[in-house]
């Protein structure tokens, strides 16, 4: 038998493995980002047009704890985070920075026209360079960052209720109090 | 009682489904004419079985049947009766009853229509749709009966989604159900031929129509669909790179490739093997589309392990399908003898290019739809793929399949010369340097990229008309002559020039309207104008209003270009009360030069409201070509050689007359 003939059917073996894999071992544990408990990479970004001022790991460690989202105007699952980061802003506890990933100035703009901006800086990534070195594996995620710049936690995906609850919340408070 | 005639049909389709799925097929190893003309008879009765169900659903839905529990999650006494006849399948349960449907309608009709096919082909390919006719009732049956009763059941049912009250979207289903089902077809005859280990030209003319149909009706669908997110989403986006979305656009891709590869089995009784490869995958891809939309493991794999029963099945049914016709296709593929020798230059040659960059383009959407699956599976990150990652690997592969498409029907069969094409081609650059100038000239800005689109859209249309051109000796004979040639093409050169006009358009249309469109957001008083694209847009108020199932707030604009008037367009947002929801209705004045788009939103509490004003320069060139392509595979599929049995003598001519015209 031909390897050539054999690669559709190893191919569509791998496929079903993970899918397998997905169905009975699904427990959505998250692999922490490398970076956890350590500096944040240093970068510099210019903000989204008209949306807040520059962004840099400078920024990061003023001394209070901050939340840095990474977002895009093409990611659907941000718009459903949306609604808890213009509250969590509204409320004032807590700076948020948002970092844009791959996206034009232009489409950022709009969305955040469109959406609201809950965040007091942005930053353009329009390469995507700065999210590889947060370990960034897709959009939204959200770093929770210590008041030194170490990365305290981060959320994959978008912020649930329960996110908002157990992780979020008791670090803003714990860090006040 | 209506519920259980319903649930009796389908019961007596499974029975007969594995009866059709088995004894033909025994018939025809053992050479046993009495048992391979069962599946004919079987196919009827699986027709009239699944029939007798959807109808108990639709007459359930009709009669708003509350007492079964698919009709109450989905249905709503107010609803109006378009809406409700099309919720029977704008469900998981009772799309999945439609799926069935056409499936037996399908299998009936090859045994109807097929009746110049050899007895063992015929049995084989009814066996193997009786096969998957096995799957999908089981699963239907167990998983997702759309029968079951509820007691007591409720005063009034839950409703649809507004979203999907609407008639774009009734329709869009249905078609691409037709898509998906009719690429069963072709898999059947694949895999017959697997078993048979003989594919020959008089194969490949029974699953070319099939393919053109169904890639038909996927062209249709897809439009339908990205024609409802452009007018209902609000938003003046027509396409997202949405799982749902690809799931429906990797088979089309695929079979876009096997239409293709189809007419080199023909003609040159070349690449066999690929074309069942293609066949294969093409249905393995709607399959795939089909269970995981629908089962929702694409959006959140929560859904799917919530069910586990569903997931459990899904999985193994594809499995075994697309595992099973690959591991078939590894073991017997080899064995097939190709047929024609041909160099890299040459007619089949470019098919092959063709088929490369389809299939590579289906594999790259295929990997961005699957990955965040992966993703969240493994480590429980929900993640979006995006539009960046698509653009970035979809447009590197699509830009050389449109060049090259222009050559593809220049070129001979088995060796062509590339130079002469070339020469055949200067009208093409020429215009090519025209539009690029004129689109630069009036635009006089751009991305790179629009730029691009306009020289492909030129190049493609020159092509397609120089080709016709030669095709018919223009300017090298007299007129008449000409006219005369013009009008004895076979259907099937029509076919392809319309298909790839169609093509042409569809490109104009993304390029220009993704490049140049502009859009303005303001908060608008009543009297107030704004301008955009050269249009005046002056906003004269809103109102409110009760709709039957929703009430409405209408704003009213009146559109304006050089003081004479275009349109009066009246955009709407709509709240539901079963759901809960509010819908935008966006006010569109479709143009051939562009689409004036407006959408009204929420009043700002001091007499304003929020609106958002697009112009879309030639943002309907991309329907209006998926339409062009439809009916250009709709002339292919009329072609005298697949309504004229294999064996007839004007079958030969006509092939002839069509080689001569490089068809």
């Amino acid at each position: 038998m031909k390897l050539s003939f054999m690669a559709p059917v190893i191919t569509f073996a791998g496929i079903a493995g993970v899918m397998f894999y997905a169905l009975f071992y699904l427990d959505p544990k998250e692999i922490p980002s490398e970076l956890l408990d350590k500096k944040s990479p240093v970068f510099a970004l210019e903000a989204v047009p008209g949306y807040g001022e520059n962004l840099s790991s400078e920024n990061l460690k003023e001394g209070k704890i901050t939340l840095l989202n990474v977002f895009a105007s093409w990611c659907v699952a941000c718009l459903a985070e949306h609604p808890t980061l213009m509250e969590l802003s509204r409320q004032g506890k807590i700076d948020i920075y948002g970092l844009n990933y791959k996206d034009t100035p232009d489409a950022a703009a709009k969305w955040l026209r469109r959406n609201g901006s809950p965040y007091a800086r942005t930053g353009m990534d329009l390469k995507g360079r700065v999210g590889i070195d947060f370990g960034v594996y897709g959009v939204p995620e959200t770093f929770i960052m210590g008041p030194d710049g170490t990365i305290l936690d981060k959320i994959i995906g978008p912020i649930t209720e329960k996110d908002l609850k157990n992780r979020i919340l008791p670090r803003i408070d714990g860090g006040e109090g | 009682m209506i519920g259980e005639i319903g649930h009796f049909g389908l019961i007596l389709a499974l029975v007969v489904a594995v009866l059709q799925g088995t004894l033909p097929m025994i018939g025809a190893s053992k050479g046993n004419v009495a048992l391979m003309r069962f599946a004919s008879s079987a196919a009827l009765v699986q027709f009239l079985a699944v029939s007798i169900s959807f109808i108990a659903l639709t007459i359930a839905y009709v009669g708003s049947d509350f007492s079964i529990v698919n009709v109450a999650q989905n249905s709503h006494s107010l609803k109006p009766m378009l809406y409700k006849i099309s919720g029977v399948w704008g469900n998981h349960e009772g799309s999945l009853l439609l799926w069935a449907w056409i499936l037996a309608l399908f299998g009936f009709a090859v045994a109807a229509f097929g009746r110049n096919l050899p007895d063992g082909l015929k049995a084989r390919v009814l066996s193997v749709q009786g096969m998957i006719g096995i799957g999908f009732l089981l699963f239907i049956l167990f998983t997702s009966n759309p029968f079951e009763r509820i007691d007591p059941a409720p005063f009034d049912g839950r409703g649809l989604n507004p979203l999907l009250q609407d008639p774009g979207l009734a329709f869009h289903p249905p078609f691409l159900y037709l898509g998906y089902v009719g690429l069963s077809i072709t898999f059947s005859f694949a895999i017959a031929a697997l078993i048979e280990g003989k594919v020959d030209p008089a194969w490949a003319r029974w699953v070319r129509p099939w393919t053109l149909a169904a890639w038909g009706f996927l062209t249709l669908g897809i439009a339908l669909g990205s024609w409802w997110a452009y007018y209902e989403l609000g938003w003046g986006g027509w396409w997202f790179w949405d799982p749902v979305e690809n799931a429906s656009f990797m088979p089309w891709l695929v079979s876009t490739a096997l239409l293709h590869s189809a007419i080199v089995v023909e003609k040159r009784d070349a690449l066999k093997n690929w074309t069942i490869l293609l066949a294969i995958i093409a249905f393995s891809l709607s399959l795939l589309g089909t269970f995981l939309v629908r089962s929702g493991v694409l959006n959140s794999v929560h859904a799917f392990a919530s069910d586990p029963a569903r997931g459990v099945f899904i999985l193994g049914f594809l499995v075994l399908v697309i595992g099973g016709s690959l591991i078939l296709y590894a073991v017997r593929a080899p064995t097939m003898k190709g047929g024609g020798l041909f160099a890299p230059i040459s007619r089949e040659g470019a098919l092959i290019l063709n088929n490369l960059l389809l299939s590579t383009a289906a594999a790259t959407v295929l990997l961005g739809t699957l990955y965040p699956l992966f993703l969240d599976a493994l480590s429980g990150a929900k993640v979006s793929v995006g539009p960046p990652y698509f653009n970035a690997t979809f447009l590197p592969l699509i830009i050389p399949l449109i060049i090259a498409l222009a050559f593809g029907p220049f070129l001979a069969w088995k060796r062509a010369d590339l130079k002469g094409v070339f020469s055949r081609l200067k009208l093409a650059i020429v215009s090519v340097c025209v539009i690029v100038g004129v689109s630069w000239w009036v635009t006089d800005d751009g991305p790179i990229l629009a730029f691009v689109g306009m020289g492909l859209f030129a190049w493609l249309v020159t092509a397609v008309f120089v080709e016709l051109a030669d095709r018919i000796k223009l300017f090298r004979t007299s007129l008449r002559q000409s006219l005369k040639r013009f009008l004895n093409l076979p259907r099937s050169a029509y076919g392809m020039s319309i298909a790839h006009l169609g093509v042409a358009m569809v490109i104009l249309g993304v390029t220009a309207s993704e490049a140049w469109q502009s859009e303005r957001l303001d908060v608008m008083q009543p009297g107030e104008t704004v301008v955009v694209g050269g249009y005046d847009f002056q906003f004269e108020g809103a109102e409110r209003l009760e709709g039957p199932n929703y009430g409405i707030l209408r704003g009213s604009f009146n559109v304006k270009r050089n003081g004479s008037l275009v349109a009066d367009l009246r955009p709407e947002q709509r709240v539901y009360e079963s759901p809960p929801m509010e819908t935008t209705e966006a006010a569109i004045w479709p143009m051939l030069s562009a689409d004036l788009y407006v959408v009204i939103g929420e009043e700002d509490g001091k007499g304003g409201y929020a609106t958002r004003i697009y112009h879309k320069p030639f943002i309907s060139w991309i329907w209006i070509g998926a339409i062009v392509m439809f009916i250009g595979g709709g002339f292919s599929l009329s072609d005298r050689r697949f309504r004229i049995g294999a064996a007839s003598a004007r079958k030969k001519q006509t092939q002839k007359t069509a080689e001569a015209a490089g068809a």
